[in-house]
């Protein structure tokens, strides 16, 4: 599992991966997370708990991280580490996710750029083998 | 035959894409030849998209008038290309999400005073490092205004009215702001509870990435009557605000990524892009997504109005200036739709036009433009790099009549944020632009070398494809001396 940043002119495009759609989005979100503050700065001393359903594996990514971004103007938390899990149910796929992190310490975080949103363009979400990969772009 | 090959040349900045496929109307690029050839081997790099396609797809839309427009800082976006204009007839045209983007009414403020340079240039250190202290910049730093879920809803339906009420500006700020500060229509009950708990403390806050405030002089009048109208003379000391509408902006965007979603599929409507996602403009979906981007953009105009207070209270304290002599130039943004009459197959009609990184630049004689500006038309910004100049413009007659009014926004980024922090160290950059007498305050070195000035394209050739094409007319060229990056 893991994240690359790819070249993109004016954004954030991200290509993360891991063995199930779990671990992908997990690796995602930890990109998103390391464009805003240092991911090693920060303590996962609070969590947060997310559940969230979709039509499909990229909408349910980009609720998942928009979720992520929008904590961070609402109760100050930015994330370093997270625990996720993405089942069918019926027709959707649901998410249940917890992210541990703190509040956002200018001080020692290292803040970085603010993810505006998260785009529907790129926006991808496959297999490759028993590789998940969850490609997306972060407009900032 | 992609539709680069397409493209015909029909002026020496401007081309044409003839319809094909869903296109009801042309799409009509003007840009230079540099830029027409940047954008085709972005294409042959595998850039993820294209901008000329995005033109296409504009001009696929349902309701669509005249042709799909592209401005000289062309350049890929999301949905619609950033330079991209596109307007709608209201009775049987959309409104795109695409077409406005995530930073809804981000744009420029103006700020003029009545010093000179040569006044400020021993102590641009001190004046600089106050104005950093005093504007709330970069990822995490709250604004001294805290709001709560009421009072969010009042910046929503009264945008800069809202703080100037509250202390925070004089009157004339108004009557030199797009709308006055106030788009009419916004409806805080289209705007979601998650995106105003996202505002409660971001009034007056830059932000981060290309956002800035910086302390510039005008180095060169170039049109001294527009200049003379807009209180601008060569040597005096003004301010740059870019700025939109912070997080509550971003949400309204994303959510409605998700509502015009289902929208389109309710409606029947083929959708080339996924952020091209829409509604028919009457709709009652539209009317939704029209009452909640007023809310944003006047949330963006509170934003700058309120930075323009705390530039006020930071030269008083710094050069003992009055807060009254510190005077709004123009505030406009560069995201929106806006209902405009314009002149379409030869009648004036109502439409709706998107500006995506593109400002409205109306030419003399426009109601809309204040009175003191109405005989030579509004002015608009063009923001050009840390490092070089930015222009004051004004919109002219011709393009009134070809892009309905719009004018160019700014330089737009050569290198991607990857490659720039790769290829320039922040500390060089910021060592660089001291010694040609720019002083950067900036809370991420690494964030000062992905703004480098070497990642933007150069500002003066966007500039002169404008006038080349007779859409803008320049006005008044800036050169920084502090920059406050986020």
């Amino acid at each position: 599992m893991g994240f690359t940043y790819l070249d993109h002119t004016a954004d954030i495009a991200v290509r993360a991966w891991g063995g199930t759609v779990g671990e992908a989005f997990a690796e995602a979100a930890r990109a998103v997370s390391g464009a805003m503050v240092s991911l090693e700065s920060v303590r996962p001393t609070t969590s947060r708990a997310f559940t969230l359903r979709g039509g499909s594996l990229g909408l349910l990514l980009v609720d998942w991280l928009a979720a992520l971004v929008a904590e961070k103007d609402v109760s100050g938390l930015v994330f370093s580490r997270f625990d996720v899990d993405v089942k069918e149910d019926g027709p959707e796929v649901a998410l249940h996710a917890s992210a541990w992190g703190e509040p956002l310490d200018p001080t020692r975080h290292e803040p970085r750029l603010e993810v505006k949103g998260i785009s529907l363009l790129g926006l991808r979400v496959r297999v490759d083998g028993e590789t998940w990969f969850a490609e997306f772009v972060a407009d900032v | 035959m992609d539709e680069f090959d397409r493209l015909e040349q029909v002026g020496d900045v401007e081309w044409v894409l003839a319809p094909y496929d869903r296109m009801t109307v042309p799409g009509r690029i003007y840009a230079d030849r540099e830029t027409i050839e940047q954008l085709r081997r972005a294409e042959g790099d595998g850039a993820q998209w294209s901008a000329i396609r995005q033109v296409k797809h504009v001009a696929s839309m349902p309701g669509i008038v005249s042709a799909a427009l592209a401005l000289p800082d062309v350049h890929p976006g999301y949905g619609f290309p950033i330079g991209g204009v596109g307007a709608f007839g209201i009775d049987d045209g959309v409104a795109v999400v695409g077409g406005v983007g995530f930073d809804i009414n981000c744009g420029v403020r103006l700020l003029r005073t009545p010093l000179q340079r040569s006044e400020v240039v021993e102590d641009i250190d001190r004046i600089g490092e106050d104005l950093f202290r005093t504007v709330p910049a970069g990822l995490g730093a709250g604004g001294s205004l805290r709001l709560s879920m009421r009072e969010i809803d009042r910046v929503l339906e009264e945008g800069a009215a809202y703080v100037v009420r509250e202390g925070f500006g004089v009157a004339d700020d108004l009557q030199f702001t797009e709308e006055s500060g106030r788009m009419s229509g916004a409806d805080p009950s289209a705007v979601s509870s998650l995106a105003k708990q996202r505002e409660f403390q971001q009034v007056g806050t830059l932000g981060s990435g290309n956002h800035y405030l910086e302390l510039q002089y005008v180095e060169r009048v170039l049109d001294a009557a527009a200049a003379a109208a807009y209180g601008l003379s060569e040597g005096q000391v003004v301010v740059a605000v870019h700025t939109g509408s912070r997080a509550l902006g971003h949400q309204i965007g994303q959510d409605y990524l998700k509502e015009l979603g289902a929208a389109s599929t309710r409606y029947g409507i083929a959708i080339p892009d996924q952020e091209m996602v829409c509604a028919p403009i009457k709709s009652s979906e539209g009317r939704r997504y029209l009452a909640a981007i007023a809310g944003g953009a006047n949330c963006a105009f509170a934003n700058r109005q309120m930075i323009a207070h705390l530039v006020r209270v930071s030269l008083a304290r710094t050069c003992g200036l009055d807060p009254g002599v510190v005077g709004t130039v123009y505030d406009i943004g560069h995201n929106n739709a806006k209902v405009e009459e314009h002149e379409v197959d030869g009648e004036m009609r109502q439409v709706l036009v998107h500006r995506k990184g593109a400002t409205r630049a109306f030419g003399p004689g426009r109601p809309e433009t204040p009175a003191a500006y109405r005989s030579v038309g509004h002015p608009i910004f063009v923001g050009g790099t840390m490092g070089t100049a930015s222009y004051v413009m004004r919109g002219t007659e011709r393009g009134m009549k070809k892009t309905f009014g719009s004018g160019i926004h700014g330089a737009g980024r050569a290198l991607s944020r990857k490659k720039a922090a790769t290829k320039f160290w922040g500390e060089e950059v910021v060592s660089a632009l001291r010694k040609a007498g720019i002083r950067v305050f900036a809370h991420d070195l690494r964030g000062v070398a992905e703004e480098a000035p070497g990642a933007y394209k150069d500002v003066e050739r966007v500039v002169d494809a404008a006038q080349a094409a007779g859409l803008n007319q320049a006005i008044a060229r800036l050169r920084p001396m502090a920059v406050i990056k986020g």
